[in-house]
């Protein structure tokens, strides 16, 4: 697989086509804004958490394929998962878009996640994967001001 | 349509033929001369930055391994010599833009350094509470926001030009929006994200019923067509060395003399005064008066031949062979499905924004990139004009004289890739 490939992988361009999760959700009660000033990306993440429990998320926005598709996939990773997990699951990604994912380390729920293993190739578009992630974040943490990825 | 690279145009009206040697020019240029991703390097970003001639960088090189001194306060051999180069580039950029003196050339770092020096000292002792100033809706950022900045320090109003479809200025709403509150017009030459070429001599007659000044931002301009602020008869022209050839850090703002010399400077210190006694100071002349501080000698010493590399193709030829290559790669990129390109003015440079169905711009550049095609994605430091045409970014290919019909292919046949990766 060329480079190129490995970052528009068919799961990548499908949930840019039809990003899942892609709503205003109205049992939201934990909401961020983010944007990335220097390609316009911007995303907003809705969530519903009770007891310390990811139930529902959804999120609105525009951009990349790189960014909507990070937002689809993560929306779907996320439902159902511990605060504690979601915090586990950003420092995996992180490391899969960064490059520095060990893959001996025996992670078990990097599931589709992986697909975002070729951005690393790409340092100028590890933001692009990274907002909707910096967004989720303030939404957990309930930051007041807008996310930006500058 | 590969076979040559000498574009032919009309005969001009002395009826010399206006023909530019491409292949000879490229060699000139020795960052063209390398593989990108394994492919040879397709340079489309020259509104961003265009490459430098050998030429120039034999004069920076020169600068520090010669001549390097202070200029102006040296009486020994090496400060002659970098005062010498330093004040013959300034003679060079006067001459180019037809300059009655060469005191109203000042050099600063660039564009956006210049429009902030007539903002501050200019504008800024002018303007009043309720008074306006006008600039368009296809401006940089550089050439909004010291407005703004001034406007809400003042109490002013900001007037916008609002740009048609086409990506041209309405000059009827131009004409309304001048008034005796005007205090400044300030509009760019040619859109860095349209090509636009807008008809600034005549705005600037418009302006001229008021007793407006005009300040143009030349930095598509200079790069591309002839500029003569004479026959213009603009109060201020401000370009950026490194669009045209020369080194980054310099750039250029002209002003009528009379303007300037009613003007307080824009930063103090070193090399601006005549004396300083702790109970007044006074300030050197013009050029002086603007530049405090030691400049960017070897800035400034490249951009003299990075003018006359310009000047001796000749800046009829440049633009002939420009709006040659604009036709040519305006029919290729509308032959793809789905792609749309903002701003078809009648007047217009060799740039091409567009949008590519539901394609993001970046995702596009990401592509393009791994075939050796550098173009620009984004907002292009114009986030108005985005939302003027509904589009949160855009692809944009700006070109230059060295770039040929063979990368117009390129880029085409880069597009349908990216269509192919997408579909």
């Amino acid at each position: 697989m060329s480079e190129l490939e490995s970052l528009y992988q068919e799961v990548i361009l499908d949930h840019n086509r039809r990003p899942r999760n892609f709503k205003v959700l109205e049992s939201a009660n934990r909401k961020a804004e983010g944007f990335n000033p220097l390609c316009g990306d911007r995303v907003t993440i809705y969530l519903e958490v009770d007891d310390e429990v990811v139930k529902d998320v959804a999120f609105q926005g525009s951009g990349c394929a790189i960014s909507m598709a990070s937002s689809s996939i993560m929306t779907e990773s996320l439902k159902g998962k511990s605060l504690v997990e979601v915090e586990r699951l950003w420092t995996t990604f992180h490391d899969i878009v960064t490059g520095e994912s060990d893959e001996s380390s025996g992670q078990t729920d990097v599931g589709k996640l992986a697909v975002f293993g070729g951005v690393s190739k790409y340092p100028v578009r590890v933001k692009c994967a990274t907002l909707t992630w910096h967004t989720l974040l303030a939404a957990l943490h309930e930051t007041q001001q807008a996310v930006s990825s500058e | 349509m590969s076979a040559t690279h000498r574009v032919v145009a009309t005969a001009d009206h002395q009826g010399e033929s206006l023909w530019l040697d491409v292949p000879k020019i490229r060699a000139d240029f020795p960052a063209l001369q390398q593989k990108i991703h394994g492919q040879p390097l397709v340079y489309l970003d020259n509104a961003a930055t265009s490459q430098k001639p050998q030429v120039v960088l034999d004069a920076i090189q020169r600068a520090y391994a010669c001549d390097n001194a202070n200029i102006h306060r040296g009486v020994h051999e090496l400060s002659v010599r970098a005062t010498d180069a330093f004040e013959a580039s300034r003679r060079t950029v006067q001459q180019t833009l037809n300059a009655a003196h060469s005191q109203e050339i000042i050099f600063v770092r660039g564009t956006t350094e210049a429009i902030n020096l007539v903002a501050h000292s200019y504008a800024g002792r002018r303007v009043r509470q309720g008074d306006e100033i006008i600039i368009s809706a296809m401006e940089h950022h550089s050439n909004i926001v010291p407005w703004q900045v001034l406007c809400e320090e003042k109490g002013a109003r900001l007037r916008v030009i609002p740009v048609a479809d086409s990506g041209e200025l309405v000059l009827d709403e131009y004409e309304k929006l001048l008034s005796s509150k005007t205090r400044l017009v300030a509009i760019t030459h040619v859109s860095s994200v349209l090509g636009s070429i807008n008809p600034v001599q005549r705005m600037i007659e418009m302006a001229r019923v008021w007793d407006v000044p005009v300040l143009l931002d030349g930095a598509q301009a200079v790069p591309h067509l002839k500029v003569d602020v004479r026959e213009l008869d603009c109060d201020f022209y401000a370009f950026s060395g490194h669009k045209v050839l020369g080194p980054t850090g310099i750039g250029v703002l002209y002003g009528k003399k009379d303007l300037l010399e009613s003007m307080p400077p824009y930063q103090t210190g070193g090399s601006m005064i005549e004396s300083v006694r702790f109970e007044k100071t006074t300030y050197a002349s013009l050029p002086e008066k603007f530049e405090a501080g030691t400049p960017h000698i070897a800035g400034g010493i490249g951009l003299g031949p990075a003018l006359d590399y310009l000047n001796a193709l000749g800046l009829d030829r440049v633009k002939a062979y420009e709006e040659e290559l604009l036709a040519y790669t305006t029919e290729r990129l509308l032959e793809i499905p789905g792609l749309r390109i903002l701003g078809l003015a009648k007047e217009k440079a060799c740039v091409l924004s567009f949008v590519l169905g539901e394609i993001h711009p970046h995702d596009i550049g990401t592509i393009l990139d791994q075939h050796g095609i550098a173009i620009r994605t984004g907002h292009h430091c114009a986030q108005p004009l985005m939302d003027r045409f509904g589009v949160p970014a855009t692809a944009r290919a700006s070109f230059s004289f060295y770039n040929t019909r063979d990368e117009v292919d390129r880029l085409a046949k880069g597009l349908v890739k990216v269509t192919e990766v997408f579909s």
